[in-house]
């Protein structure tokens, strides 16, 4: 059975292989659509909607729609290339985004993005909410005020018994993403790594240890985000 | 207590499905869940305390901090607001002796607002506990509350007699009126309770079923308006273990109430109506969704449905049919607007929060448990009923060519007639107003916060095909037409409700704001865009209303909308509506409030900046203003 199909993004041929996403399927051809809250490897929810894009006139997320034959995906036109960057405008102004500060700069897939698309001063007011940080686990720190609520932790960080160390909390514009209370008290070294590694941004830092990597060095202080995709 | 709340979690065998169940169950005995329940649901469901937590601080109703014995949820729907609420709510803050959001400190009284609880032609209403008030007055309100003091039961302190029809049933004895001002085909008492079940359904093939909804064009009551027979169709061709059977009753759009008085006066129609679709589709699962607000039907509702099995109109085998067994089960909502959609919907009936799911795959396709599940509104099963009974053909002769058959509409607001009317798609909007004797309208939203507002010019014909861009009900295919203002899908679509507003009502600082309010409040919050968004706008809108705003703060909201409109779900699509609509219908309204000369307002207010120094050293200044 064959299972290649091929269809159209900005009316360039692509060939993929059913059951991939678009975002997977446009890797995989060197095309390279933004996202946040996509994670390899688990289940996608669109909850960023970096990765908007707009197939017959509607608009979809690229990292939970499954390709299909025939058909024609507009990813890079000046609509959609101006909601991501509001969208990322968004992000920073519902937050607290300092990136000098923060030890995840350089590495940040937020910062990053926001260089790619030249975001200069958002159009939308700064909103400079109140918001916690949570230090209570031994091993890292939740600050609430970089969080993006992408669900990454959520989906990934779990223990043997497949128990979440992260959750939602509240809704609308209280939702918070949530360490476990007694989970967070027996949390490793191993997955405290990895809670950290997972986080597109710096709402997720391991204690005690930080810039072992210098700026300067981090993995888009030279290349922008999307590059090593792009051919 | 922790071995009352053990025995309700082995109840629903531990599972972490039935979480909505095991959660609503404890807040019966103890009217919240605390850390030691919430670790114990863990334990017991394999489930982290986080994500228990997930769940319960979702939902409206639930609490993980003590709640009151009688806890009065106030409705802050725009219609209280335009009946009194004020007043309401000052009378019951002094009778209580607390502000809003507190809970006494005997434990007896606790106030609350919560969005609109369907009672828009009886506001201002509130639910106590799970009884529902309606009509409140100051006066009312003292004497209520005086009585709960003396130790009288909910119940007792109805002091008005029952409402109307079965709302004076021993089931249900709630003060709550149907208030049906126009009958059709569906609100008619002609109804012979389960006929086509007992002697129709035997001659049908499910295929021909099937064949008779779509030959009737029936389309989704719920907003919108996806082929019935199409989705019973495909529901019917997906394979799963079992098939499931949904009926949306978590009516939550603001202004809308008729689902209540269908389940309330038919509520066996609709049952039926379940029964057919799970013939037609091979279902064996039946699961109601019912909004929590409308928990003093429960008892009524589930007593027809044990007469049904009674009746072996459920069950297995049903009506004598070899291998049709199906059964419905009903679940409570906990409050949650958004859970009328579709798939926030199942995720809830899943035990979950109810966050909308990516589409594809759809419900049809993996639904509740990951089977095949067909969704449909209240009124869309009804409709289904009276199809097979009278045939396609008959439907069709009712309504217009792209939408046949008739609609409840839910009216509230400035009229003399509020309550239900069945209208014939195709009626205009001009004649809706005749009828519910509405003389002084500035505007009318139609189809709720998420509808449009919508001004007199535009009533007879609209030719703007600006408000069809932003018209979009939840879930919707978008006609690519202009439309006249006629009530039917290819025109003005409607989920159903009107809510109308006379020329002395504050349309921008009342009406869209509140509407605003009601969105930040029930997003999910799952969409980077809908959870910042509304709000920001709503800050926007302020700085119009205060005074403080220009020109571009205008364009910058029409295009700052084009943004909600990635959201996932139709909520977030929609969230921006009440803005967006009321500036392409009433831009005047906002010129009015803009600085006509000013290019830039910064919103800096030295007076304000500087108010709380000034308090602290007892000193008042005063500025030298430009303007």
């Amino acid at each position: 059975m064959n299972n290649t199909i091929k269809f159209e993004i900005d009316g360039k041929i692509i060939e993929a292989e059913k059951g991939q996403t678009i975002v997977e399927a446009a890797q995989a051809n060197g095309i390279y659509i933004p996202t946040l809250c996509n994670f390899s490897g688990v289940k996608p929810k669109g909850c960023c909607r970096m990765c908007t894009i707009k197939i017959n006139n509607k608009f979809m997320t690229a990292c939970t729609t499954p390709v299909a034959d025939g058909m024609e995906v507009e990813n890079n036109t000046e609509e959609i290339t101006d909601i991501r960057k509001s969208i990322i405008e968004l992000l920073f102004v519902s937050g607290n985004h300092f990136c000098p500060a923060c030890e995840k700069s350089g590495n940040c897939e937020l910062q990053a993005l926001a260089y790619r698309y030249q975001m200069m001063v958002p159009r939308f007011p700064f909103l400079f909410p109140q918001k916690g940080v949570d230090a209570s686990s031994p091993k890292i720190v939740k600050d609430q005020n970089r969080c993006i609520s992408c669900k990454r932790c959520i989906k990934t960080i779990e223990d043997e018994k497949g128990r979440k160390y992260f959750a939602y909390k509240n809704r609308g514009n209280k939702l918070e993403v949530v360490l476990d209370e007694e989970m967070a008290k027996t949390m490793t070294d191993e997955i405290a790594q990895l809670a950290m590694e997972n986080c597109p941004v710096g709402s997720i830092l391991r204690k005690e240890i930080g810039y072992i990597q210098p700026i300067g060095t981090r993995k888009y202080d030279k290349k922008p985000i999307g590059s090593e995709i792009e051919v | 207590m922790k071995q009352k709340i053990n025995q309700i979690i082995s109840d629903y065998g531990a599972d972490r499905n039935r979480l909505m169940d095991i959660l609503l169950d404890i807040h019966d005995v103890q009217g919240y869940v605390d850390k030691e329940d919430i670790k114990l649901l863990s334990e017991s469901l394999g489930i982290s305390t986080a994500e228990v937590n997930e769940t319960v601080s979702f939902y409206h109703f639930f609490s993980d901090k003590p709640r009151a014995k009688f806890n009065i949820y106030l409705n802050n729907g725009i219609t209280a607001h335009m009946s009194g609420r004020q007043a309401v709510k000052e009378a019951l803050e002094h009778a209580c002796g607390i502000n809003f959001g507190q809970v006494s400190d005997d434990g007896m009284f606790g106030l609350f607002d919560t969005s609109c609880i369907g009672m828009n032609d009886q506001d201002p209403a509130a639910l106590i506990n799970d009884v529902v008030f309606t009509h409140l007055t100051p006066y009312r309100v003292e004497k209520l509350i005086s009585g709960l003091r003396e130790g009288k039961e909910l119940k007792e302190v109805i002091y008005e007699s029952y409402g109307d029809g079965h709302n004076a049933d021993p089931d249900v004895q709630s003060m709550v009126y149907n208030h049906i001002r126009k009958g059709s085909i569906l609100l008619n008492k002609d109804y012979e309770r389960f006929e086509v079940l007992k002697k129709e359904l035997a001659k049908y093939s499910p295929q021909d079923v099937i064949q008779t909804i779509e030959d009737s064009n029936l389309r989704g009551r719920g907003g919108a308006g996806f082929p019935t027979g199409m989705k019973w169709r495909f529901g019917r061709l997906v394979d799963g273990e079992h098939r499931i059977i949904i009926c949306n009753a978590d009516e939550g759009e603001p202004g809308t109430f008729k689902d209540r008085v269908m389940l309330t006066e038919f509520p066996d129609l609709v049952f039926e109506g379940m029964v057919i679709a799970a013939y037609a589709t091979g279902a064996d699962i039946g699961l109601v969704y019912l909004r929590y607000e409308y928990k003093y039907l429960l008892k009524y509702l589930n007593k027809i449905l044990a007469e049904m099995r009674k009746q072996n109109l459920l069950g297995k085998s049903i009506n004598g049919v070899k291998d049709f067994n199906f059964d419905i089960r009903i679940q409570l909502g906990a409050g949650a607007y958004v859970c009328g959609e579709e798939s926030a919907l199942i995720e809830s009936l899943e035990g979950k929060r109810g966050e909308p799911r990516d589409k594809p795959p759809f419900p049809v396709e993996k639904g509740y448990r990951e089977l095949p599940t067909i969704v449909n509104n209240v009124e869309t099963l009804a409709s289904a009923v009276r199809i097979l009974k009278n045939g396609a053909e008959w439907y069709s002769s009712f309504g217009t060519k792209d939408s046949t058959g008739t609609k409840l509409l839910s009216i509230s607001g400035d009229c003399k007639f509020p309550g239900i009317y069945e209208v014939e798609w195709g009626t205009s909007i001009t004649e809706v107003l005749e009828m519910c004797g509405a003389d002084d309208v500035q505007a009318i939203q139609v189809g709720g916060p998420s509808g449009m507002l919508i001004g007199p010019r535009d009533f007879d014909n609209l030719t703007s095909s600006e408000l069809m861009k932003w018209y979009k009900p939840s879930g919707m295919m978008v006609a690519e037409k202009f439309f006249d203002r006629k009530l039917s899908y290819s025109d003005l679509p409607t989920g159903g409700s009107m809510i109308i507003f006379n020329n002395d009502r504050e349309l921008l600082r009342d009406v869209v704001m509140n509407f605003m309010d009601f969105f930040i409040e029930e997003s999910c919050g799952s969409c980077s865009t809908c959870r910042n968004l509304p709000f920001i706008m709503k800050k926007k809108l302020e700085k119009i209303l205060n005074g403080h705003g220009v020109r571009q703060d205008i364009d910058d909201l029409l295009s700052w909308g084009k943004t909600l409109k990635v959201s996932r779900c139709g909520l977030g699509q929609t969230a921006g509506n009440p803005i967006l609509t009321s500036i392409l219908n009433f831009r005047h309204l906002y010129e009015q409030h803009v600085q006509a000369m000013a290019d830039y307002d910064n919103l800096f207010d030295i007076t304000k900046s500087v108010e709380a120094a000034n308090k602290f050293v007892g000193r008042k200044t005063e500025f030298h203003q430009s303007n």
